[in-house]
């Protein structure tokens, strides 16, 4: 052993020195992904966009639905809710109804936010809910050992698509697009500068707001894939990733080699599910409309 | 405490069971509900969405069953009283999410008005064949609580008790119309809100730091908290600690999911709601709960013109099962004739309930009508035999 590195300090700080750290529950590590994996990278980007947007933490609350990435929530040190698979979106809409000044986050899956709960995903776009959607996007079912997602790209191997995949996959930046998010963007877990100003960008945007972070599953998708590890992944990202803002949505679909078209696709104002109520209400109503008092404090 | 007078519409109606439903909600202080239309049941959220504007609160279709039995889950944790109306399909997509509110002791209320079954069915046409499946119909052991008023003022009446149990025992809660009940319309009476008690939400007076979610008070209860408040707590479906942290162990599955449905036991007992008469002389008692129970009270009446001392036993709550009355009274009678909307569901619990001591004679129908009393006063009679 060479002696000079017994005379490396090794003391370990008392103070948490990982400027994340207060944004986790630290007492909950080790988490349980995977070497190689990329959600804790976006959870990672996500710390650092809430710290420099400044807000305050009370209000910020993060709800997940099943899945590796539905585990986002146990681990962010917020009020955090781990609902059930496919309905993080429709509970995170009576959270915000019910207690608007929260800032609420959704952060799960592909296959949890787009197959089982790919219905209330278009249906809070259409009524542009005031949500941020982080979808962590891995290609694949990872928690249960690697199954076909809707985002599954063709001729993928998967455990229920043994001889490849054959169903067209949806391009999610379109579907958003389409059915009306006010903020549509893109990024690989390589672009960790983008990714976490693009979170920064949408926890100061009013309305229904997404971004679909492609991270690697080396475990499932990539292995029974042949396609190396987390840092071939990477390679990957960085070699076949193309920024393009402003690019038409429909262009930015994926396939298994080809192209990643990341960037910030739509940023428009559209007037939020609240200010759609109060200005019907308002007009229907007059001064009989009451403005929601939701909570009871002492009810 | 009092209700809140904002949303108390005191005064003499006569409107159905369904609008009765609706302004219990408001007046026991829901001010955000989320529904999907579904016949017999949607004239609940109707009212609520005409009336909530002026009340102050929030009224949300959303896109299915499943959407509105999670929002509003998610609006409780907001801070808000919730519930969701629906009916049979509906309620058999409610599930998850029934056992998402057992398992996270979110206290919230589902309004079923019972139609009959299985699947499409008779979507116009009273059954009361849910009665299982409310008990038993999410996957996994917990307890939840389910009401049967069998009138419009109940209606009113129940919704309110509803809400209040919700809070006190962090469950959801089951009010269990049909299609009779849910569109008879009667009288129903609207008291003062100041005659109105409405059982407050449990908010820990604990401050951060020094507050676990899960920890539960002698009662079995844990304390409530709501988002936004410095908390910064966790919710999951997941089997967890008292702090609310996923544990997959043995030893943490046994004590929750345990006390899940321990903390129910004084509703089997000294706590359960039911109406008794003429159980003094009885040798025959029906038993018998929402719409059916008025069926029942003219079967009894004739059977007792016919010399048979029937008496009459009408069960509110219905889960947990008011065992130990029936118990007590299974060592004194001769039978107990069960008349229900479907082909035997709660006669299983008087049958398990009577440990044999007395004869258990269900008259059942398949649905779609109220029974003929004759058939009742038939079962009565050849019982008391």
């Amino acid at each position: 052993m060479n002696p000079s590195t017994l005379e490396i300090p090794c003391e370990i700080p008392a103070e948490p020195q990982n400027p994340v750290e207060p944004f986790l529950r630290m007492d909950r590590m080790p988490h349980i992904w995977c070497p190689g994996c990329g959600i804790g990278t976006t959870v990672n980007c996500f710390t650092r966009a809430l710290l420099d947007s400044k807000a305050n933490l009370d209000k910020v609350a993060v709800v997940s639905g099943i899945g590796c990435t539905g585990r986002v929530a146990g681990y962010a040190n917020l009020d955090s809710f781990h609902t059930t698979h496919g309905r993080a979106i429709p509970f995170a809409t009576g959270l915000k109804l019910a207690n608007p000044e929260l800032q609420v986050v959704v952060y799960s899956g592909d296959g949890d936010l787009f197959a089982i709960g790919g219905n209330h995903f278009i249906h809070a776009a259409r009524r542009n809910m005031d949500l941020k959607v982080i979808c962590v996007n891995n290609l694949t079912y990872a928690m249960t050992g690697g199954q076909t997602a809707p985002t599954t790209p063709a001729e993928i191997i998967s455990a229920t698509s043994p001889y490849g995949v054959f169903e067209p996959a949806f391009n999610l930046v379109q579907l958003a697009d389409a059915a009306g998010a006010a903020y549509v963007a893109r990024w690989t877990t390589y672009h960790v500068k983008q990714l976490a100003r693009s979170m920064g960008e949408i926890l100061n945007k009013k309305g229904f707001c997404f971004i679909e972070v492609l991270s690697p599953c080396p475990t499932l998708y990539q292995r029974r894939n042949k396609m190396g590890d987390g840092l071939d992944a990477m390679k990957f990202y960085k070699q076949a990733s193309k920024v393009r803002h402003g690019a038409p949505t429909g262009e930015c679909g994926l396939t298994k080699a080809g192209e990643i078209v990341v960037g910030k696709f739509v940023d428009r104002d559209r007037p939020d599910y609240f200010e759609l109520l109060r200005s019907q209400m308002t007009a229907s109503l007059g001064e009989r409309y009451a403005e929601p008092e939701v909570m009871c404090s002492e009810c | 405490m009092h209700a809140d007078p904002k949303g108390v519409l005191t005064g003499v109606h006569f409107i159905d069971g369904d609008h009765a439903c609706c302004e219990g909600t408001l007046a026991a202080g829901a001010r955000f509900a989320a529904g999907y239309p579904i016949t017999p049941s949607t004239e609940v959220v109707e009212r609520f969405a005409s009336r909530i504007p002026t009340v102050g609160g929030i009224f949300i279709q959303m896109e299915d069953e499943l959407a509105a039995s999670i929002a509003i889950q998610g609006a409780v944790w907001g801070g808000a009283k919730a519930f969701t109306v629906t009916s049979g399909p509906g309620f058999s997509l409610m599930m998850e999410h029934i056992g998402y509110a057992a398992m996270t002791e979110t206290p919230c209320v589902f309004v079923n008005v019972q139609r009959g079954g299985p699947s499409t069915g008779l979507p116009t046409l009273p059954a009361q064949a849910d009665m299982m499946q409310a008990r038993w119909g999410s996957h996994g052991d917990y307890g939840i609580i389910a009401l049967c008023p069998n009138s419009p003022q109940e209606c009113f009446d129940l919704t309110i008790t509803g809400f209040n149990l919700s809070e006190e025992f962090r469950v959801p809660v089951m009010l269990m119309l049909d299609e009779c009940v849910g569109h008879m319309t009667e009288k129903v009476v609207i008291p003062e809100a100041d005659r109105i008690a409405v059982t407050p939400r449990r908010y820990t007076q604990r401050v951060p730091g020094d507050f676990r979610l899960f920890e539960p008070r002698a009662d079995l209860v844990p304390d409530m908290v709501r988002a936004g408040e410095g908390y910064r707590f966790h919710v999951t479906g997941l089997t967890h600690d008292e702090r609310g942290y996923p544990s997959m162990n043995v030893d943490t599955q046994d004590r929750s999911v345990r006390r899940l449905l321990d903390k129910l036991k004084p509703l089997s007992d000294s706590r359960a709601i039911f109406e008794a008469e003429n159980l003094d002389d009885a040798e025959v008692v029906v038993v018998s709960y929402g719409i059916t129970s008025r069926v029942a009270q003219r079967a009894i009446q004739l059977a007792r013109a016919r010399g048979v001392r029937a008496g009459k036993f009408r069960i509110i709550s219905a889960w947990p099962f008011p065992e130990r009355h029936i118990r007590d009274l299974a060592g004194r009678v001769k039978a107990f004739v069960v008349p229900e909307l479907n082909l035997g569901q709660m006669v299983h619990e008087v049958a398990r309930a009577a440990e044999g001591k007395a004869k258990v004679i269900p008259v059942s129908h398949a649905g779609g009508s109220v029974h003929n009393p004759e058939a009742i006063v038939k079962a009565i009679v050849e019982a008391a035999r």
